[in-house]
């Protein structure tokens, strides 16, 4: 078991030493980036047609079918059937875009998705680069997502490509604050902003300190990745294929691609920042880290099946009087309670008790808060509510 | 040497980024030079071990002053043609202007004895950064969060359909 | 610190200037708002590089630029407010047609 624990690291300590056999210092540092990065470039593009299989076969049995079944045992080769057809496509440019812009938008659109894995930590010393500004790099790295979008969306030259990219762009920014903000209960607690000192900071994991945050990050989260019920920039029935409309072939696969890393992405993270990492019993690290970043993954392909897509005004409303009002007082209870008992110097179980303390009574204000208005909204917001108070009083 | 190299990189494409953002006749396409600017001047902080703003950097003016501008653009889209000059009549004067203000400010940068200091900055930035913040500074940090909400307001009323 | 102090000065000098001739030429008032942008773009680069290399125990140039990365950013959420209430009431954008204060 440690020689599976340790295996990955084994192999880099192997690679370093044959290169460090004929290479200076500097020059085995730019090999071991350099194969980092490829190595997390080949994770990204393989956990995407693993993504495209499991999502199809997933909602697949939630609607009653079989999903793909053709090609390869349980239709496990179907995302090389589908690559193979994505690069025979005739590749369209519009006779209006700006060439430029719109040749450039898909291009830009990847790069923040595969960033965003080069921190993420696989396993025990495990990841691509552990900065000690890790949360802030991820949410950088992520709101930069928005500008290939607004590339796409305006070099098209097309109403409904705008109108996703627009769509896309309000969404993205609003629902950026909570998510940020969610997390910072969880760095509060650990006391660090690095990836790896989270994990290790988790021997109780944060999920039981931080159900609210959990699950404003959760929502927030699907929100960012503009997946099902959070789907408008794509409506189909509305808007066409949003800010993609105008794109074939292989451009077409990049957003498609950069959709499927960036939910293994948020998926990661969320397992990075709340169920404990790469932590538990008995099995490798990264084992386990895989383990709890698909059970995440499930969670949302499970969203796509179930939930309806919500409206424009409900989504807007949802972010900036529902999520962020929450995110601030989880926000403020984590700190009190961080400020009367000091998580570094109390035992475990009484930093325990006292954010679980504090989170029931912030779920029960969300309650009582949401039972008082409910006569007076609209039955949709009270849905909306509704559904938020079932969710948080699991 | 490496980081010699980084540094002409990183500055070339921010001063290539900021000369796209003049002289681009659309303002969308201003607006997407302006962001390689600012990523370049992320890059800028990263050799200046500054990491904490190499990440605000990204995520304010990346993030959200970019985002805000181009919202602004397609708010206020077609107005101006592709006929009119985009730059006014006075581009010969203020180029002039800021060629002067360019040389003027590189020769107090080279003739001026900057006292340059060999001490080694703290180890952990970030937590150094946050303690100034929450203590030298914390006046003029809780003054700026005032102004900011002062600024989130007067935006949104300014900004009101009537 | 192998790159000397005066290649950031020049760096910034350059960006400055850039951004102050955009300010003064662009007839887009979105333009001009962009040409701000580079210019406290540029003194945020000072401030980080003198911090770093004068006075580097402190953290003083990193804490004045974090400021004027707020203050950046009220800038651009109240003056793109501001351009898009001149845009409702002019049925433009070009500075050259703002004029109402000119004589």
């Amino acid at each position: 078991m440690q020689f599976l624990d340790n295996l990955f690291l084994n192999i880099s300590q192997v690679i370093r030493n044959l290169v460090g056999g004929f290479l200076p210092d500097w020059g085995v540092e730019v090999v071991m980036m350099t194969v980092a990065a490829a190595v997390l470039v080949v994770i990204a593009v393989v956990t995407m047609m693993f993504l495209t299989w499991m999502e199809r076969k997933v909602v697949g049995r939630i609607q009653d079918r079989l999903g793909p079944n053709r090609v390869g045992p349980f239709g496990l080769m179907q995302p090389i059937a589908d690559m193979v057809k994505m690069f025979i496509k005739e590749d369209i440019t519009p006779r209006e875009a700006n060439r430029w812009v719109y040749n450039l938008g898909p291009i830009v659109v990847v790069p923040p998705a595969i960033l965003a894995l080069a921190v993420i930590p696989f396993g025990r010393g495990l990841s691509g680069a552990d900065l000690s500004i890790g949360w802030l790099y991820l949410a950088a790295v992520a709101s930069t997502s928005v500008i290939g979008i607004f590339m796409a969306g305006w070099g098209s030259r097309n109403k409904y490509a705008l109108l996703g990219a627009m769509r896309a762009a309000a969404q993205i920014v609003s629902y950026e604050i909570p998510q940020v903000l969610s997390v910072v209960g969880v760095i509060l607690i650990a006391g660090s902003l690095s990836m790896q000192r989270i994990v290790e900071a988790q021997n109780v994991w944060f999920v039981f300190l931080q159900p609210v945050a959990f699950i404003i990050f959760l929502i927030a989260s699907v929100a960012e990745i503009e997946r099902s019920p959070f789907d408008l920039p794509e409506a189909e029935s509305e808007i066409i294929a949003g800010y993609h409309t105008e794109y074939s072939g292989l451009k077409f696969g990049m957003f498609f691609l950069a959709e499927y890393i960036s939910t293994f992405a948020v998926s990661a993270i969320g397992a990075t920042m709340f169920l404990g990492g790469w932590r538990g019993p008995v099995l490798p690290g990264w084992i386990w880290f895989l383990a709890k970043t698909y059970l995440l993954v499930f969670v949302v392909l499970w969203l796509r099946g179930t939930l309806p897509r919500i409206r424009v005004d409900q989504l807007m409303n949802f972010a900036w009087k529902v999520l962020v009002p929450l995110a601030l007082a989880n926000l403020l209870v984590a700190g009190l309670i961080a400020a009367i008992i000091n998580p570094a110097e109390t035992p475990g179980f009484w930093t325990f008790i006292g954010f679980l303390l504090g989170n029931l009574l912030l779920i029960a204000a969300v309650v009582m808060v949401g039972v008082l208005r409910a006569p007076e909204m609209e039955a949709s917001e009270a849905a909306v509510v509704g559904a938020k108070g079932a969710l948080a009083g699991q | 040497m490496i980081t010699q190299i980084a540094f002409i990189g990183i500055a070339l494409l921010t001063l290539a980024g900021a000369i796209g953002v003049v002289l681009a006749r659309s303002v969308f396409v201003s607006a997407l030079f302006l962001i390689l600017s600012f990523v370049g001047v992320s890059g800028i902080y990263v050799l200046l071990e500054a990491p904490f703003l190499a990440g605000v950097q990204l995520l304010v003016y990346v993030g959200a002053v970019a985002v805000l501008i181009i919202f602004a653009v397609m708010l206020t889209r077609d107005m101006m043609s592709e006929e009119t000059p985009f730059l006014n009549r006075q581009w010969g004067c203020g180029g002039v202007m800021a060629a002067v203000l360019f040389v003027l400010l590189l020769l107090i940068g080279f003739i001026a004895d900057w006292p340059v200091s060999s001490a080694k900055p703290p180890e952990d930035t970030i937590s150094a950064l946050g303690e100034a913040l929450m203590g030298k500074y914390v006046l003029p940090f809780e003054v700026a969060s005032v102004f900011l909400l002062v600024a989130l307001i007067g935006a949104i009323v300014v900004a009101r359909e009537r | 610190m192998d790159i000397p102090l005066s290649w950031y000065l020049t760096l910034a000098a350059g960006l400055f200037s850039i951004g102050l001739f955009g300010c003064l030429t662009r007839r887009n008032a979105i333009g001009i708002l962009m040409g701000v942008e580079l210019m406290l773009n540029a003194v945020n680069i000072n401030l980080v590089a003198f911090g770093r290399y004068i006075t580097p125990e402190a953290v003083a140039g990193q804490v004045f630029a974090v400021f004027v990365i707020t203050l950046a950013a009220a800038e651009a959420a109240v003056g793109l407010a501001l351009i898009i209430s001149i845009y409702r009431t002019y049925d433009s954008i070009d500075m050259e047609d703002i004029n109402l204060l000119k004589w």
